[in-house]
């Protein structure tokens, strides 16, 4: 109840603003093709739901295995990284340079790689585009580490590995949490993407760019919130997972207020 | 002087490389602790009493003399896990609640689980944070997160309890009522203490000896017998000889 009243305005924003749109279009007359009513996409969703479903459920697939792919191999790297300096010093110039790149330009390069028909080329480029924040985050946590908590525990004679377990790896966490959060953004707007490049014809991606290529744009942006939807579910899901594993961190509490 | 906890000839401690850089923050500094002995190194910044502490403590290696400690060497001592260090800040981690952070030099020393958490409910009773168990370090006051880390340094039972400025980013009164606690503790653990201050009120009311040190090199420059009556307490703030031994104090200070 009290969530409630606290977005409610934000709900109504949301509500006037599809109210807004929905007269807008009428009153001016705006044709379907530039930008179609609220109450013809949600037609074409509903009309279109199975087909919706199953696309949306096939790209999610990809961005969730791109997700996995790079996530794991980011933390890996940065694991290494952090334990030997001259790697540190050698490999983070570049992940901070790559991280800048638009690396779905690539996205073209790896179709043709891994097959533009198979779900493991998108899976790649997920994976590329989200490996770099993933890694370069690990690492600043697994670093930026308190140098008197690394005396006090030298002071007790821990082991580097005991040092990694129990002080930098839990400092790591909220960091790793920001670098999930951008990853979950990633990795759809990857798939997605890269699917506009060609791709098998049940991906959201395709199904988007072939409608709009047939002028059913009603069709392409119903395609549209399927993806806006997963995304802001992969985002809130991480979201309720980083509340649980780090309560103690500042950000969480602060958030939940007193 | 008898048996010595604590045995340091020649110290000497140069930082940087190029001789133009140099700093000798340690030169020829010569002291033995005994055990039970409360020392505290006072002196102004600069004056290498932190970098003392931490070449006993073996976090730094001298660049020249000898440490002994409890008839090893300092590298020995600390693997054997004769030290509690205690710091200016806390240092508690923020993941862990106070009950674990406690219980963290157990862990590393491989004590079994549910010892680990009777030592430590038993340390916490000792520094008064009985009820905080499950509190996470940010829910205390800054006097309640020093007590939490006094209590990790003593779970060991530390031959040596090396106290890096402890109380020096407390207000006056609570540094005052720590101070009374810490003599408690003291009194009942009979470890040794070496404790870095600036304060010389804090280091004529703790210390059975207190070490001046001058800066620039950082040497000895007096070591001064506390002997006030044991055990003290709040009425030996107001004794004639306190404030005599602080004035005496101040007189070295102001040379150094």
């Amino acid at each position: 109840m009290n969530q409630i009243r606290q977005n409610l305005p934000a709900i109504i924003l949301f509500v006037a603003g599809l109210l807004l749109w929905e007269l807008l279009v009428v009153l001016l007359d705006i044709q379907r093709f530039l930008l179609p009513a609220p109450s013809v996409i949600w037609q074409a969703f509903t009309s279109n739901l199975d087909r919706l479903l199953h696309i949306g459920w096939f790209t999610t697939k990809e961005a969730l295995g791109g997700f996995a792919i790079g996530c794991g191999a980011g933390i890996l790297v940065a694991l290494a990284t952090a334990r030997w300096t001259l790697a540190n010093e050698t490999l983070m110039p570049f992940a901070i340079a790559a991280n800048s790149v638009p690396i779905i330009a690539f996205a073209p390069i790896l179709n043709n790689w891994f097959g533009v028909d198979n779900p493991l080329s998108k899976m790649m480029i997920v994976a590329v585009i989200v490996f770099f924040p993933m890694m370069i985050n690990t690492v600043r946590g697994l670093t930026l580490v308190d140098p008197t908590i690394i005396e006090l525990m030298r002071s007790y004679a821990a082991s580097d590995f005991a040092i990694l377990r129990k002080v930098r790896l839990p400092n790591a966490l909220p960091y790793m949490f920001n670098a999930f959060k951008v990853a979950a953004t990633l990795s759809m707007i990857g798939a997605v993407v890269s699917e506009y490049f060609g791709g098998n014809r049940s991906a959201l991606g395709v199904f988007i760019t072939q409608e709009a290529a047939q002028f059913r744009f009603q069709n392409s942006w119903a395609a549209i919130i399927v993806a806006c939807v997963v995304g802001l579910t992969f985002f809130l899901v991480i979201l309720v997972v980083e509340r649980l594993s780090i309560p103690w961190h500042s950000s969480i509490r602060n958030r939940a207020g007193q | 002087m008898g048996e010595s906890i604590v045995t340091l000839s020649k110290i000497g401690m140069v930082f940087g490389g190029s001789s133009g850089s140099q700093t000798v923050a340690l030169q020829d500094i010569d002291l033995r602790i005994a055990p039970g002995e409360f020392i505290s190194l006072i002196g102004p910044s600069g004056c290498g009493k932190s970098t003392l502490l931490r070449v006993v403590g073996d976090l730094l290696t001298p660049t020249s003399g000898q440490v002994q400690v409890n008839g090893k060497s300092t590298h020995q001592a600390r693997l054997d896990q004769d030290y509690g260090m205690v710091f200016q800040a806390p240092v508690l981690f923020e993941w862990r609640t106070i009950l674990k952070n406690v219980m963290l030099p157990l862990e590393l020393r491989g004590v079994p689980q549910n010892q680990q958490r009777e030592r430590a409910r038993e340390l916490l009773n000792m520094v008064e944070l009985t009820g905080f168990e499950n509190h996470y370090p940010w829910q205390l006051s800054g006097g309640m997160q020093q007590r939490a880390s006094i209590a990790r340094a003593l779970a060991i039972q530390p031959k040596l309890l090396l106290m890096d400025e402890p109380f020096g980013a407390l207000d006056e009164m609570t540094r005052e009522r720590m101070n009374m606690e810490l003599l408690n503790i003291w009194r009942q653990t009979q470890t040794t203490v070496i404790f870095v201050t600036h304060s010389i009120a804090e280091a004529v009311f703790l210390s059975t000896r207190i070490v001046v040190m001058s800066a620039r090199p950082g040497r000895i420059l007096h070591i001064t017998d506390v002997d006030l009556p044991q055990p003290r307490g709040e009425q030996s703030r107001a004794e004639t000889r306190y404030f005599e031994i602080e004035n005496a104090v101040r007189e070295w200070l102001r040379k150094a």
